[in-house]
């Protein structure tokens, strides 16, 4: 049995929800089980936001991610808050145009990735998180051409279609970035 | 022989719990009427409210349902939207009802222009527990609840409902009447009518206020009751049409 | 089977509901259901039903009243304080005998709390929601797919029974997304004879009243509804049983609760203890026989709550105070983490905590 847990944090409006949005779809065209909760409430106005995924070859338990497998931090009083929760052995990834300190933890794999100056050199200043999920598909294992392209269609409704060849750049970004 | 005067179909062949004088028998006897002459009993639902007319529910003919106190206007909204075109829909209300529990409701569904109509009897008193104040009591007005007559400092004025609703975009029509006398009897019926009519047009909220008597509660006759209205109620509660959008149309034009 | 789908639980209890018939949605806006509203905000318009944002919950559950009066499926919800102030008008569906779907997803209390999620509404579903000797159906989703399942369930369940169901979900199973399949069967509706629709002249007229001045006759409806209570209770009780059969130590936890409780009877069984749990799906009638079963070789009970303890109360008077029944809990928005919950099991399995 594989469970993957995810827990993607934020600020408000980076898209944090999103990314965990396109991380659930793929788990859906994929066909595993899994689950998307995200927080709620006045913290979404411009606080920290997050939301967990879980994805599984069995039914998923509690949808909460405590521990998570794997950290997307977009900012930094998301990587403070959350850096110690990590299973050992599990994965950051964190966006070092906006985190200027490394991770503490020897015990975790780290991914550094300038998602947003990646976004704005690129004139897609509002794909950050996208770049960043390219970069986590790449360095997982999980850049499943097919299932991505499916996945793109699924999450972007027919009338933003242009959006769809925009973000499928974007993951190819963070896939590339060395 | 020519028959003069008969019940009303859509009033039942039951006896009326109401105290003697009491004016709601003619008030419901008016609504009755025009509903037989406007052919709409069997799509018409009627909805009682708490208050002495709680029970107007067996007095109808047509279906009918009893409301939580003041919630008259939001059930009549539920009904009428479930099948706006099959639905005749009137509440019955007295002004504890209306005004005082269940004002938000009065007002939201005025406001939403509702295509109901609202038959409201304004008696200034809380009748059916016993005459306490209500919110349309008159200044100096005793009752059990303001044993030493309402004062405004304490308690506040009374509410004049036409007045306040006429304030809004949404009403269709808003009229008060009254029933002390043969004379405004016929007048108190054809705004009833009206009112229907409205619905049955399509035009929306329609409220007729209908200044009524307690003599039971006012401590008098049924005659001083009456007219305790010309002398007092009317005074406060001025009779007349304070909102007629498809009149103030025409006019315009 | 359909393909599945990624929704809210929100949103699958708009689509369910739909599904399931109705097309007459009353609300005010409060979180965390909101989403149920703006599903049908968008939806109703377009299939041609009626979404309205009312003046407040009192007015919402009264347009509630109104359509079902006339014998339409119909539904509204809300979360804790809202319903809340629907007390009233649950109160007087059962007393006119009435169906109605009521949603509340369920945030911390007592007065305006949190926003979080929380199963402290517990009393008011079960014992509570208003004025008088009335019941209502109380389903308990632990999951985006029985959030839509239970939804269908409960419509059919209150037309049959002719009184409320209440989906009483929380704050997680509201906003959490999972795929679910909406390939649900729905049963024909019901006629409705005694609907007030207009007499067309050609019947004597119908009532939908709850008032009764003489006790006899008030006494005699209260016992014929209790009658058909007995019978919600002897055909609808629910339960879902997880590692039972041999569970020395049995947990009674549903919706998110459950689901956390699970994840800490998994780790149990690896550590060597016999765990097992009890999910009850429906709250009311609670399933007692499951219980009732499951103390005859269990040693001990842990009721898992997100409240300072409700439930627990249903778990003794099933289990009849047989064995121990423990209460794990978190409460004001708080969930209990699968760690907790193992510690509890330790404890009550006369271990370590």
């Amino acid at each position: 049995m594989s469970t993957t847990q995810y827990l993607f944090s934020g600020f408000g409006g980076q898209g944090v929800l999103f990314s965990g949005k396109l991380l659930a779809y793929k788990g859906l065209t994929e066909g595993k089980q899994l689950s998307w909760l995200p927080s709620y409430g006045p913290e979404m106005r411009g606080g920290t936001a997050s939301c967990g995924v879980i994805l599984s070859d069995e039914a998923v338990g509690s949808p909460i991610v405590t521990h998570p497998d794997v950290l997307i931090a977009m900012n930094l009083p998301s990587l403070d808050r959350y850096e110690d929760a990590v299973v050992p052995g599990g994965w950051i990834f964190a966006d070092s145009s906006l985190i200027e300190r490394k991770v503490k933890r020897a015990d975790v794999k780290t991914v550094y990735i300038p998602a947003t100056r990646l976004a704005s050199e690129h004139n897609m200043p509002k794909l950050a998180n996208i770049i960043l999920m390219g970069k986590i598909f790449k360095e997982l294992n999980e850049f499943n051409e097919e299932s991505i392209q499916a996945t793109l269609k699924k999450i972007i409704s027919a009338r933003h279609a242009d959006m769809l060849e925009t973000n499928y750049q974007a993951l190819k970004i963070g896939a590339d970035f060395e | 022989m020519a028959v003069v005067f008969q019940k009303p179909k859509a009033l039942a062949d039951i006896p009326m719990h109401y105290c003697p004088g009491c004016t709601h028998g003619i008030i419901h006897r008016l609504v009755a009427e025009v509903i037989d002459e406007l052919g709409i009993e069997g799509k018409t639902i009627g909805i009682a409210p708490v208050g002495c007319s709680v029970m107007a529910y067996n007095y109808f003919t047509c279906d009918m349902i009893e409301a939580a106190h003041g919630r008259a206007p939001a059930i009549a909204t539920g009904v009428k939207r479930s099948d706006p075109e099959n639905h005749i829909v009137f509440t019955y209300q007295g002004d504890g009802d209306l005004a005082s529990i269940g004002m938000a409701e009065t007002v939201h569904a005025a406001a939403r222009n509702e295509n109901i109509t609202v038959i409201f009897v304004n008696n200034a008193i809380y009748g059916m527990t016993g005459g306490q104040m209500a919110p349309t009591s008159l200044p100096g007005q005793i009752t059990q609840t303001s044993p030493y007559g309402r004062d405004p400092k304490l308690c506040g004025y009374p509410i004049r409902v036409c007045e306040m609703l006429s304030q809004l975009e949404g009403p269709e029509y808003l009229e008060r009447v009254t029933v002390n006398s043969v004379a405004n009897i016929r007048k108190a019926k054809k705004a009833i009518k009206k009112a229907f009519q409205n619905q049955i047009d399509g035009k929306g909220f329609s409220l007729v206020e209908v200044v009524s008597s307690c003599p039971t509660n006012w401590g008098m006759t049924p005659q001083a009751a009456l007219k305790w209205i010309d002398d007092n109620m009317i005074p406060y509660y001025p009779l007349g049409v304070y909102k007629d959008r498809t009149a103030e149309q025409e006019a315009a034009k | 089977m359909a393909e599945k789908v990624l929704m809210k639980g929100n949103e699958a209890i708009a689509e369910a509901a739909i599904l399931a018939g109705c097309r007459h949605y009353f609300g005010y806006p409060i979180t965390p259901q909101t989403e149920i509203a703006a599903y049908m905000a968008k939806k109703m318009p377009k299939i041609g039903g009626t979404f309205l944002q009312a003046e407040s919950e009192i007015a919402a559950i009264n347009m509630v009243y109104g359509v079902s009066s006339t014998g339409k499926r119909v539904m509204t919800s809300s979360s804790s304080p809202g319903i809340s102030l629907k007390s009233e008008g649950l109160s007087y569906l059962a007393g006119a005998d009435l169906p109605a779907l009521v949603v509340n997803v369920q945030r911390g209390g007592p007065g305006l709390g949190g926003i979080q999620p929380s199963q402290s509404d517990y009393f008011q579903a079960t014992r509570g929601a208003g004025h008088g000797d009335f019941r209502m159906i109380v389903l308990a989703p632990a999951s985006v797919q029985e959030m839509a399942e239970l939804t269908v369930k409960g419509f059919e369940l209150a037309d049959e029974y002719r009184m409320t169901s209440l989906i009483l979900a929380d704050g997680t199973m509201g906003q959490m997304m999972e795929p679910v399949s909406l390939d649900i069967t729905v049963k024909p509706q019901p006629e409705k004879p005694w609907a007030v629709t207009g007499t067309k002249c050609a019947r004597f007229h119908n009532s939908i009243n709850s008032l009764s001045l003489v006790p006899e006759e008030l006494e005699k409806f209260n016992s014929d509804r209790y009658e058909r209570y007995a019978k919600v209770e002897a055909n609808e009780a629910m339960a879902e049983e997880y590692m039972v059969d041999d569970a020395e130590v049995v947990i009674a936890a549903f919706g998110i609760a459950a689901r956390v409780s699970k994840n800490a009877v998994n780790e149990a069984r690896k550590q060597g203890i016999k765990a097992g749990l009890i999910r009850p799906i429906t709250l009311w009638p609670f399933p007692k026989e499951v219980f009732a079963d499951a103390a005859k070789h269990a040693k001990a009970f842990i009721s898992v709550e997100l409240s300072m303890g409700q439930m627990i109360e249903d778990v003794r008077l099933s289990t009849r105070c047989r064995v121990p029944v423990t209460l794990c809990n978190r409460a004001g928005g708080m969930i209990p983490s699968p760690e907790q919950v193992l510690a509890a099991i330790k404890q009550a399995n006369g271990g370590e905590a």
